[in-house]
Order: C-alpha cells, then structure tokens, then sequence
C-alpha cells in the first residue's frame, strides 16, 4: 500500500485504539486532524479542532481522564503553546500521545522545510525536572509502528510520549506492507483492582506506575498540577515531595529496555559509527552502505528513541568504533548527548544543517572520508 | 441533624485536611455551599459528577469535594473539561474559574466554549483581583481603582463576564453575589439542569487584597456593598440608564434553546459511519 507518513500515523493511532484528537491546523502535520475529523467519528469518536494548541493539549488531557485514548498533532510553533499542559500531564501521570511534525525554527520559521530543531525541546521544553518518552521515525512504517507503540508507552509508563517526525517522513509516500492485526501488540493502562474505598490513586508501587482508575467509574479522586502525595492531594512535605519526584523518573528510568528501540546496521566491527534518527537515518544508511563498498568499515546506529538517551547503544558501538558520526538537521542537539556519553573514547563528528534542506548521503560520506 | 451538616458530611471530603486555604471572612466558602446545595437538589450522583478548576484561590475548591476533581493549568480549565466531557458525555461536568482565571489568561477559551454550546456549566467566582499572588489588577477592576499593580489607580476598563457570555452565545448566563446566598443555589441548580453551555457569575469580595487597597472595610460592609449595588434584571428594565450607572444586573440574563455542541457531534458520527461504511 502507498502511504504517506501523517496517513500512517493516523492508522497507527486508529490501531492503538486512540478514539480522541484535538487539534489545531499548523502545516505539515495539518493531514492528521484531516485524516480523524473524517475517521473518528465514524468510530464513534471525537475529533475537535480547538481554538489553540494550548486548548488542544488540555482537552487531550481531560479526555484521557476520562478514559479514552487522546492524541494531538502539530508542528514547532505548536509544540511551544502546548509545553504548558505537557507538564500538567507528566506530574498528574496522564497517559496522552503528541506527534510534533518539525519543520525550521526558530519562531514561525520554515513551515514547508524540514528540520529537526526540537529534539531539546521535546526533552525539557516543559518547565521542571520532568521524565519524558520521545520517538522518532524515520521511514512510513516506522510511523505507524511507533504511533502504536507511543500509545502503548503512554498507557504502560502514564506519561505522554511525543512521536518526533520531520516535514520529509511525513509527507513522504512509501510503499509499505503494514503488521497484520496479530502482530501489533495493544497495551492498555493497569486499573485498579481493589475497591474505591482502598484505592490510592499515586501509590509508589515497586513498578513505579500506580493504577489508573478513570472519571466516572466510581473512583472519586484528586487530579492536581500542584505536588501532591499518594492520596492526590497537594503536599508541601519534603518528605512527601522526594519520593513522589523521584518515583516519576523511577518509573521511566528502571525500564530503559522497553523504551529504547533502534537499529544497529552493521555495527559489529565498525571503526566508524553514524548515529542518525529522522529522515537523516535513511541518508546515513546510504551512506554507511556506500563506503563498506569502498572497504571501511562504516556502520549505523539508527534511533527511534531519543529520550530517555540511547545511552547504552551508544556505549555498545563504542567497543569498536574510533570515530562517531553525527549528521543533524539542527545545530546539534542529539550529537551534545553522544559526546556525554563518548567521554573522550572515540572523537565526534557532528555534521550539522540549517537551511531547510535534507542532509544527503554525499554529505556525510564526504565528510567522513575528509575525517577519516 | 441539620441540613447544612448533612450535606457536608455527604460532599465534603473528610479524608482531606481542613482549614481550608481561604482567608476567614471570603466569599468562596458560600459559592462552596450553594453549590453544594445546588447539586444536591439536581439529585446527581456523585460519581457522575466531576469538578475541574483553574488556578487561584477559587482552583482550590475542588479538592474539598468528593466528586472527581480535577485542579488543573491557570485559565484551561474549561479545556481540560471539554475534553471530559467529549469523552464521557454521560458526566455532568463542572467548571470553577476565578475572574483572571476566566476572562484574563482563559478568556479566548471561554468565548469559545460559550460559541460551541457545549455542555459544561462555567461557575465564575468574581471578585475582580487576582487574591492569591497578592492582589493585582485583574480584566474585571473596575476603572479608577487601586491594586499592588495600580497603585495609582486603574485605567482599564473591566469586563462585564456575565455579557461577555450571552454575546459569545452560551445557553444559559446568570448573575448572583455571595451576599444572595439562596439565589445563588437556584441560579446554580438552574444552571446544572441546563443543556448546553451554562454560566453562574459570583460577585464576591476578596477584604484582604481589593477590599484593603480600595478602603472597604472588612468581608461585612464588602458584602453590604454587593446588596446596595446589586440589581434584578427584571427590575431593571423599568429603569434609567443614568440610574443603572453604578449597579449590576442579577438574576437569569439568558436562558435560551440553542443547538448543544453533543448533540450536533453525534449527527456527525451518525453520518460518518454512513459515509465510511459505504
């Protein structure tokens, strides 16, 4: 099937069960509402187009409450409006799904033109020390396999997940062959299992993740942006507030393995190793085939996770790798994070572009070749 | 047992530390009461119900109540409802706003819940300052008067919310005080039996920030204030411009049959399950 990258999110999300989106129209994630005003409702869903971004990320938030699986999509100058409430869902634990479709910043910038310049944006673009989960895809499938998974993460850890495309992974059409309906798993959020008079709506579990109950379903409880203890209610104990904190980023933290997902391409012996995500990845792959064909020794370490950190992965290539490679449609942001994680072992090379256009293989090969 | 006391042993939490945070003498207890009251006579249950707020010292009185509560962002309450609402359209939602929550950092959400008729009663605590932070000016300080914020005196001119309201085109608009405790539960039962977007504005006084800069004396004389300036909309109409100068109208400003938002979205549905299953 010929599919284009917002389609895909939209049969991803439809897939994960998502049945609530709001929104507000921004180029180029504008064919996500279009795509679910038409669907939605023919599901028995709800799509609403709301007066801004920040109205939009709210009524993700209250519908999630409610009990429905609620996404919202936009691009930069939308993702700006909606950090107020995105932090509003990290402290209350509101499962939500938000797809931020970059285009050039800053301000209103490039609408039409790639660029990957809100990878630091989507990880700390909320006021606070926040956990976050952030995706990113870089082919069609991809897309839709991650829209599935963001849903999932969301439901699993209680936290949004923002899915990260590019304006070119987004409009771009691919042939793709789709997971039949077997092969995707759905997860759902854990409900409580005791009756309403015993449940403890923030309880610290040993998992993290307390039970979810939903609006109107007989659990009467509190839902706060203020700090609050295990009972919902706002608390100004330091005794109360530390554990509560921390177990927000132990929620995420103690469970890298199920958050982290990429691809390692021809790494194994690779003495120089692109790491890549987005529509870049698919450049870097081209080029790392390129110059195996040359005879070095070229590998990718493609994410689809970009927060929390790939860290491990990154230290994985690092056993052979004298040299990391990595090309960005920004002015490094995810190459900062790899040279954390470098201390000093490998050097790295950050290939950087800002003028709105793809970085190409012969970019990063040449570079590369000048490096190497 | 008295009435009051068994309505607050039915609504109130009792596993939630009281004092409460309100400074002794507000008006936001008696907003609490009658809308207690108010929902009792509805007879809804309270599970059905849920209560979601903004930020300020009128965002507070959610978690006093047993309902699902929900205290979120300054001035998206009404968004975060909406989205309940969409949801789970069985729920008889409930917003609390302060009047800078509304009208100020909310207002172009509040225009356009009140445009879409959706099916939320707003309840708008107005006091006409922003009493939590400190007392600033807030969209409805009536001209010429003193805040931390104009010290001098202020030279914007206020809001009417309650106007504001009819004009964006919600249901429902209603005006009452604190100081008409009895209307205010009739106004808010009114105004949850309604369908479609529903408003209660609450004059109230906030003594310890507007009261104290303006030289109103205390919660007694600000309430006696809301008395002498209040006036029936019915009685109005037999006025003269000249002598509504310095009063507000109170009582039901419109109550009206319009489309509700719902109720057009599951025409919607309807149609759309035509067209795709086609």
């Amino acid at each position: 099937m010929l599919l284009q990258g917002n389609e895909a999110v939209v049969k991803g999300a439809l897939r994960a069960g998502c049945r609530f989106f709001a929104g507000y129209p921004i180029t180029p994630a504008t064919e996500i509402s279009e795509i679910l005003s038409v669907k939605l409702p023919a599901l028995g869903g709800t799509f609403i187009q709301m007066e801004d971004e920040i109205a939009s990320m709210g009524a993700v938030i209250g519908a999630s409450l409610a009990g429905v699986k609620a996404m919202t999509a936009t691009s930069g100058p939308g993702f700006s409006l909606m950090q107020e409430n995105l932090g509003f869902a990290v402290i209350a634990e509101v499962p939500c799904v938000v797809v931020n479709v970059m285009r050039g910043g800053p301000s209103t910038g490039l609408p039409t033109y790639p660029a990957q310049g809100d990878v630091m944006q989507a990880r700390w673009g909320t006021h606070g020390d926040h956990p976050v989960i952030v995706l990113s895809a870089s082919t069609v499938r991809e897309c839709y396999l991650l829209t599935v998974k963001a849903f999932n993460l969301s439901e699993r850890f209680r936290n949004p997940v923002i899915l990260l495309l590019d304006e070119v992974v987004a409009h771009m059409r691919e042939k793709v062959a789709l997971p039949t309906e077997d092969e995707i798993q759905i997860v759902d959020r854990m409900k409580p299992k005791v009756p309403p008079e015993w449940y403890i709506p923030y309880e610290d579990t040993p998992s993290g993740v307390p039970a979810m109950a939903n609006f109107g379903e007989g659990y009467r409880y509190h839902v706060t942006g203020l700090t609050h203890d295990v009972r919902g209610f706002p608390t100004g104990r330091p005794d109360e507030i530390g554990p509560f904190i921390s177990r927000l980023f132990r929620k995420i933290s103690q469970n890298m393995s199920e958050i982290h997902i990429g691809e390692f391409y021809e790494t194994e012996d690779a003495d120089v190793v692109i790491i890549a995500y987005g529509c870049v990845a698919r450049s870097a792959k081209r080029a790392a085939r390129d110059l195996r064909e040359k005879g070095m020794k070229v590998g990718l370490l493609k994410m689809n996770t970009l927060w929390p950190f790939m860290r491990s992965a990154v230290e994985r290539v690092l056993e052979t790798a004298r040299m990391l490679v990595v090309p960005e449609m920004n002015m490094g942001q995810i190459s900062r994070e790899v040279k954390r994680v470098n201390q000093g072992k490998a050097s790295v090379i950050a290939v950087n572009k800002i003028d709105g256009t793809v970085i190409t293989p012969e970019e990063i090969t040449r570079r590369i070749m000048e490096e190497a | 047992m008295a009435e009051i006391t068994k309505l607050i042993h039915k609504y109130l939490r009792h596993d939630k530390k009281f004092p409460h945070v309100w400074c002794p003498g507000c008006g936001i207890g008696i907003m609490l009461g009658a809308l207690i009251r108010a929902i009792d006579r509805t007879g809804l249950e309270k599970d059905e119900v849920v209560l979601v707020s903004g930020i300020g010292c009128s965002g507070r009185l959610p978690v006093y109540v047993d309902f699902n509560t929900l205290h979120t962002t300054h001035g998206r309450a009404l968004t975060f409802a909406t989205g309940v609402k969409l949801a789970k359209p069985a729920l008889k939602v409930i917003v609390v706003m302060g009047d800078g929550d509304a009208v100020a950092i909310g207002g172009n959400h509040f225009i356009h819940a009140a445009r879409r008729n959706i099916d939320i009663t707003a309840i708008i605590l107005n006091n006409g300052i922003y009493g939590m932070t400190g007392g600033q000016y807030s969209p409805t300080t009536p001209y010429g008067m003193k805040s931390t914020t104009t010290s001098y005196a202020n030279i914007e001119h206020a809001f009417k919310i309650s106007e504001l309201a009819v004009t964006a085109g919600a249901s429902f608009v209603a005006r009452g005080t604190v100081y008409h405790a009895h209307q205010l539960d009739s106004l808010m039962e009114k105004a949850f039996r309604k369908q479609g977007f529903s408003v209660v504005e609450v004059i109230a006084h906030c003594h310890t920030q507007y009261g104290k800069l303006n030289r109103m004396g205390g919660p007694v004389s600000m309430l006696e204030w809301q008395r002498d300036h209040a006036l029936p909309v019915e009685k109005a109409a037999q006025m003269t411009a000249e002598s509504l100068a310095d009063k507000f109208l109170t009582g039901v400003l419109t109550d009206r049959q319009l489309p509700v938002y719902q109720d057009e979205y599951d025409r919607i549905r309807k149609r759309a399950s035509e067209a795709e299953g086609r």
